[in-house]
């Protein structure tokens, strides 16, 4: 008698009707899944578009228990279904922190996993996949298995990346960092256009953290003029975190504030506000997740929701055509006042991964179809620079685009194949791309 | 460093209180049902910064084990300051209605096996003069309703049950606390639709854990159903028999 639920990404669009399954233990959520013909977990739902999105979804939200935790060593294993914000709150006081870790501490170890997220620091430490010891999971056969890059490796790397689609995460050991401060010491560097931006990353590829603000509405010769900002954990200071979060979005705000002008507003104000060449410590939570000081700020693109673009072009040619992109960003006049630019550093071989080695552009659009339009236009633009869209952003890529620029695509469908995988988990997502 | 037992440990709204004391870095003892599930809850609590997570596992149904259970958590925790009782089960109205036997199986898992442990339970307290006793009501206790009175029967026996202990202890430093939550969104409430008065088990167990902290009697969570059961409890009967609710 389970209720139809309404259910959407951190984007709100698209929307769907789905099943709601959340098990309270892992052992019922065995069950759960064994009596479904087609599942996918779902965790925080913060991927962005349709990836979390399935007729019949298994929340992992009891699912979030920690196993074990080594001070010593900082070997961490967790359910799937822990969220990042609660594992920070148990590491950072004992000196440890996340290997790696996304723009926003609420998603779950499982989720992280599945988008094998990345961070400020790729170039340096990759992807959150590579600091994975062993995962344990339910296959659509039905068994549990555990997988390293040791044992079922083509799993391992299949899994990492996934998408949720190779079987359901129930557990994860990862490899923690050790830290001696819960501060960062951050440097702000201001590049007045896209090429200097770039330039900045290059030279500063010794920094562990970096990340870079892009105006992607300013034109001519300060289009792409970006605030970088460098990082690295401080050593002193103290290993105190605040995790409460501050204010919410209590309701969804009328789209109509968040438009060119006040977009534009926001960009200038921003831009004239940051400070060249100054160091200041901050504390983590705000350097790691600015965002997450506001709860629910999806809200504020209103009731429609709104698509985001991220995308990867190689670093050849690459600053080239970063400027190619933000010329069509910045004529289209819609893109919002969240824009990153980021530095890759190489791939790994995690299969459906996203990053490649070169520049990542990320940024909202307010959900219509002209912006739809216009994220399709960059997204040809992409194909054709040798590029690729990040899954766990994607609301709308075309199957064609998904299977020319993620060439690993029939290993990955082989891998799911033999562990029984194909038919059984699949989500809006891996339909829309093709994927059995 | 507090020492609680907590009875029920499975339960959602047990469970996010446990947290919230593991994080104090308090001494807790579970008691459960389910062995698998309560072992990956102790292991958690552990990490979560729990001083000592021990635990006891027990059909609550059994009230024969309930001496034998206090002692164990006594001996465990070397003496117990705080105990939260949470266990029970959502009734089928429906199935009730057409079950005899079922009804009373209900009453006696939310009502009797609760009144024989906080029988026990407050001797122990008494005899000491301290302790503080938490017990997780409902608003369906406050008045029968059509949808859901075996339930409402079985939590209304435990309200007036601590309302009356309350009163008994009071003199005895020992505190009673009764807690009435509204809908709670738990695994065990996973098939209702969820609307606007839903609210997550955390915000629920940081209510008690303060409701505790501060000694207080009896607490509607959150504090607006205090407003709602007011006027379902004073609309005259001729009217009430007529509702739908």
């Amino acid at each position: 008698m389970t209720n139809l639920t309404k259910i959407y990404g951190w984007g709100r669009y698209p929307q769907q009707d789905a099943y709601l399954h959340a098990p309270p233990s892992s052992a019922s959520l065995e069950f759960t899944a064994k009596q479904q013909d087609s599942v996918l977990a779902r965790g925080m739902g913060r991927s962005y578009g349709d990836s979390a999105n399935a007729l019949n979804v298994l929340q992992t939200t009891y699912i979030n228990h920690f196993i074990e935790f080594d001070k010593a060593t900082g070997k961490l294993t967790a359910e799937a279904g822990i969220t990042l914000r609660e594992i920070l709150e148990v590491i950072v006081p004992s000196g440890w922190f996340l290997p790696v870790t996304p723009g926003t501490s609420y998603v779950t170890l499982g989720g992280a996993i599945a988008s094998d997220v990345h961070g400020k620091n790729h170039h340096i430490a990759g992807t959150f996949g590579q600091h994975v010891k062993s995962l344990s999971m339910l296959l659509g056969t039905g068994e549990v298995v555990t997988t390293s890059p040791q044992h079922h490796a083509d799993l391992f790397h299949a899994t990492c990346g996934g998408m949720g689609l190779t079987g359901i995460i129930i557990s994860a050991t990862i490899q923690l960092l050790p830290i001696k401060s819960s501060f960062i010491s951050q440097k702000t560097i201001k590049a007045d256009c896209v090429e200097a931006a770039c330039e900045a990353f290059e030279s500063n590829s010794n920094a562990t953290y970096s990340v870079a603000w892009i105006d992607c509405l300013s034109k001519g010769k300060s289009l792409g003029r970006s605030v970088i900002m460098l990082g690295e954990h401080a050593a002193q200071g103290g290993l105190d975190i605040d995790i409460r979060q501050k204010v919410t979005v209590p309701f969804s705000t009328p789209s109509a504030l968040l438009n060119s002008v006040t977009m534009k507003a926001f960009n200038t104000a921003y831009w004239q506000r940051a400070k060249h060449n100054v160091s200041q410590t901050v504390s983590l939570m705000p350097y790691f997740y600015p965002l997450d000081a506001v709860g629910e700020w999806n809200r504020l693109y209103g009731k429609k929701g709104f698509v985001q673009f991220q995308c990867v072009v190689p670093k050849l040619d690459g600053v080239a055509n970063m400027r190619k992109l933000l010329t069509e960003i910045s004529n289209s006049g819609e893109g919002s006042f969240l824009a990153v630019l980021k530095q890759f550093g190489t791939a790994n071989e995690n299969l459906l991964s996203f990053p490649i080695e070169g520049y990542t552009l990320a940024l909202d659009f307010k959900a219509s179809e002209t912006a739809i339009k216009t994220v399709k236009r960059l997204e040809d633009m992409v194909v054709d620079m040798g590029g690729r869209l990040y899954l766990t952003k994607d609301a709308v890529m075309q199957e064609s685009t998904f299977k020319a620029t993620y060439p690993n695509w029939e290993k990955f469908e082989a891998i799911r194949e033999r562990y029984g995988a194909v038919g059984k988990f699949s989500s809006s997502q891996s339909k829309r791309l093709g994927l059995a | 460093m507090k020492r609680i037992l907590i009875i029920g440990a499975t339960s959602a709204i047990a469970e996010h209180c446990a947290r919230i004391w593991a994080a104090r870095g308090d001494a807790l003892h579970l008691v459960a049902r389910n062995e698998q599930h309560v072992q990956v809850i102790a292991s958690d609590l552990k990490v979560r910064g729990a001083s000592e997570v021990t635990t006891y596992v027990t059909d609550l149904n059994n009230m024969d084990k309930h001496e034998e259970l206090l002692d164990v958590a006594d001996a465990a925790l070397g003496g117990v300051d705080i105990v939260l009782i949470t266990h029970g089960t959502l009734s089928n109205q429906k199935s009730c209605e057409l079950s005899v036997k079922e009804t009373l199986a209900e009453i006696q898992t939310n009502a009797l096996s609760t009144i024989s442990l906080l029988t026990l339970n407050a001797n122990k307290f008494e005899a000491k003069q301290s302790g503080t006793i938490c017990v997780i009501s409902s608003v369906a206790g406050d008045r029968g309703r059509a949808s859901n009175y075996v339930y409402g029967t079985a939590k209304a026996m435990v309200t007036a049950f601590t309302s009356g202990l309350r009163q008994r202890l009071q003199k005895s430093n020992v505190s009673v606390v009764t807690i009435k939550p509204g809908f709670v969104d738990t695994p065990m409430t996973a098939e209702f639709k969820k609307g606007l008065l839903w609210v997550k088990p955390i915000s629920v167990a940081e209510s008690i854990v303060r409701a505790i902290d501060g000694k207080k009697t009896e607490v509607y969570v959150p504090q607006f159903w205090y407003v709602i059961m007011l006027i379902i409890k004073i609309l005259p009967t001729k009217i009430f028999k007529r509702l739908d609710l």
